[in-house]
């Protein structure tokens, strides 16, 4: 039972948690308080530290928006933040309280009336934006995995594939996210032209943007996986005779796992950080888009609310990377020791 | 007359970039149905390639293989090969390994239960039955080597190759596998052909010890006729003076007449499809 806790704690990368389970069973308390402060004392000391310096060195700062704010000014901000985002939401409660209520009289005056159902069209908040972006991330992310895995393991298994296309993916791969903006919104304007549209043309700009960035890490490291596994494994298939596309989904694939999931973490973390700085430039909605409006906006406030923005864009980033090695040591274990 | 396999002058060039390396030149030999035969040779001389040709792997340049007068050159199933490192797939558990080859080779003449049963039995006949369930990482070196002939015994093949199959293994473990081998031999009769550089487990195994030449262009020195009684025990052969003279010719064979050419040529050999020879 406790083993087994242990294990999927330390899946899930919760390790800091680890000694106190250890400690609870009554197994050996001093090495348990050894490891429970380094594994987590030294990172809380680390924290504070940190803390202490920006919230000595801010007050040092005076800017034309007033001085750099520091922790607790940032906290009130982060609460501010959240009480508009309530208020927010109250009205767009009332919003639709009100137009059913209307549409409802309007229906019993004369049941033939054509009652029109209006969406809320208030401001988005820090959270819808915080939300926009995500799924905008996810959705761009999706593609450029859908893209690179399967052509990295038509690059690995073919090295003659890989050669020819190694110089587009050498020249491609360091492009940065704001020279692809321009012409994907050119083309996007151009080419995605639809009376509904299912998705906004600022959601697939941000979306696509990500896809040209985060394609890469996945392609790279995926070819390498495939090209590097064990030859003898690849003889086993050709041995039994195994079609190729059960050599591709039951020895080339589950083999290079741990490389394509190294690839896949990299290029969420780099399609992350583009979609930000994408937001910013392309003024799509999203978190920096946020930034870019607070920093516009210049008030008394907007420093401490652009830092609030810039601490949840950190540690989103920390918890998607958290998944992925989740992801990654669920589906291949093995991958842990190798 | 007919052989059940035949090696019919088989030569092997590998391109390099310092024009072809010929590795094997005029290799014949002609085994019978059930024959054990252990190729010997010292590192780098082409026994490995040999197994390679013959497991369709490989390419000869020139001559070809014929089994039960039948060309091949491409790799099967009837040819299955052990290989020195076991290659598990190291995500499969022991009969999960098993299975893939089973489920690939049986397809349409076994039923599902069949195939469970024929896994299981292959898995038992190597002493590995208690460990089905585990992955190749749970389990030892021995014990792996174990789940990599079990694999290829599942394939029914005509013609077992084994290539180094215990090289990487401990004295004792190599001992204990020798003897399951040879139980399993016993049972199933199987033609093999085994490469090893271990004199004495080539005598206590084989029927016919081939003695390779070295390379470049490599071929067969001598074969030794290994006429001894089976079944065979190590401890009372240790003193036997047959055995005795069997191991000397083949000592003498290495160590006089092909010297030992690691230091001169190692360097050029060409790389091999199976991990080559760690000695």
């Amino acid at each position: 039972m406790k083993d087994k806790t242990i294990h999927y704690l330390e899946t899930f990368g919760l390790s800091p948690i680890v000694p106190m389970v250890r400690l609870a069973s009554g197994e050996s308390p001093k090495r348990q308080f050894q490891d429970l402060f380094e594994k987590l004392g030294l990172p809380l000391l680390a924290i504070a530290i940190f803390l202490a310096l920006w919230s000595f060195s801010a007050a040092r700062v005076d800017t034309s928006l007033g001085t750099l704010p520091g922790p607790t000014a940032v906290y009130q901000q982060y609460l501010g933040l959240v009480d508009e985002h309530k208020a927010e939401r109250l009205k767009e409660v009332a919003f639709y309280e009100r137009q059913d209520k209307r549409n409802a009289e309007k229906l019993a005056k004369n049941p033939e009336a054509t009652v029109k159902v209006r969406p809320y069209t208030g401001k988005p908040t820090f959270f819808d934006q915080i939300w926009t972006s995500l799924y905008t991330v996810f959705a761009g992310f999706v593609v450029a995995s859908l893209i690179a895995i399967p052509l990295g393991v038509a690059c690995g298994l073919n090295q003659k594939l890989y050669a020819a296309v190694s110089p587009l993916i050498q020249i491609f791969k360091p492009v940065s996210p704001l020279a692809w903006l321009p012409i994907v919104t050119m083309v996007v304007s151009a080419v995605y032209v639809s009376d509904d549209p299912m998705f906004s043309k600022s959601f697939i700009t941000s979306a696509v943007t990500v896809t040209l960035c985060s394609l890469w890490p996945t392609l790279i490291n995926t070819a390498m996986g495939v090209a590097s596994i064990d030859k003898d494994w690849i003889n086993v298939g050709r041995v039994i005779r195994l079609h190729w596309s059960k050599q591709v989904f039951k020895i080339a694939l589950p083999a290079s796992l741990p490389m394509i999931f190294t690839g896949l973490r990299i290029s969420l973390g780099i399609g992350w950080m583009v979609l930000i700085a994408a937001e910013m430039l392309a003024q799509n909605p999203g978190l920096g888009k946020f930034v870019w409006d607070e920093f516009q906006n210049g008030s008394s406030n907007s420093l401490g609310r652009i830092m609030v923005a810039v601490l949840v864009i950190g540690i989103i980033g920390f918890v998607l990377d958290w998944m992925m090695l989740s992801v990654q040591k669920l589906v291949s274990p093995q991958s842990s020791n190798a | 007359m007919n052989h059940y396999l035949e090696i019919d002058h088989v030569g092997i060039e590998f391109p390099t970039k310092d024009g072809p390396f010929r590795a094997l030149q005029d290799v014949n030999l002609k085994i019978e149905q059930g024959e054990f035969i252990s190729l010997i040779g010292h590192s780098g001389c082409g026994k490995s390639t040999v197994l390679n040709i013959v497991a369709g792997l490989y390419q000869a340049s020139e001559g070809g293989v014929i089994l039960e007068g039948r060309e091949v050159s491409e790799p099967g199933p009837d040819r299955a090969v052990v290989f020195q490192n076991h290659s598990l797939l190291p995500w499969l558990t022991a009969y999960q390994n098993v299975e893939l080859a089973v489920k690939e080779v049986f397809k349409g003449k076994k039923s599902k239960a069949e195939m469970a049963e024929w896994i299981n039995h292959n898995l038992e006949l190597v002493h590995m039955g208690h460990a089905a369930h585990k992955r190749p990482d749970e389990i030892s070196g021995g014990m792996k080597q174990r789940v990599g002939i079990a694999r290829a015994l599942a394939m029914q093949p005509k013609v077992l190759l084994m290539d180094e199959p215990f090289g990487a293994l401990d004295a004792l473990t190599r001992a204990h596998l020798q003897d399951s081998l040879m139980e399993i031999q016993n049972e199933l009769n199987n033609t093999v052909i085994m490469i090893t550089h271990d004199v004495d487990e080539a005598v206590l195994l084989s029927d016919r010890i081939v003695m390779m030449t070295n390379g470049p262009a490599a071929t067969i020195g001598e074969v030794l006729n290994v006429e001894l009684e089976r079944p065979r025990n190590r401890v009372s052969l240790a003193d036997d003076a047959q055995y005795n003279h069997y191991r000397s010719q083949v000592l003498r064979f290495l160590y006089e007449r092909q010297q030992n050419p690691a230091q001169s040529s190692a360097s050029k050999k060409p790389k091999l499809v199976s991990s080559g020879e760690a000695a």
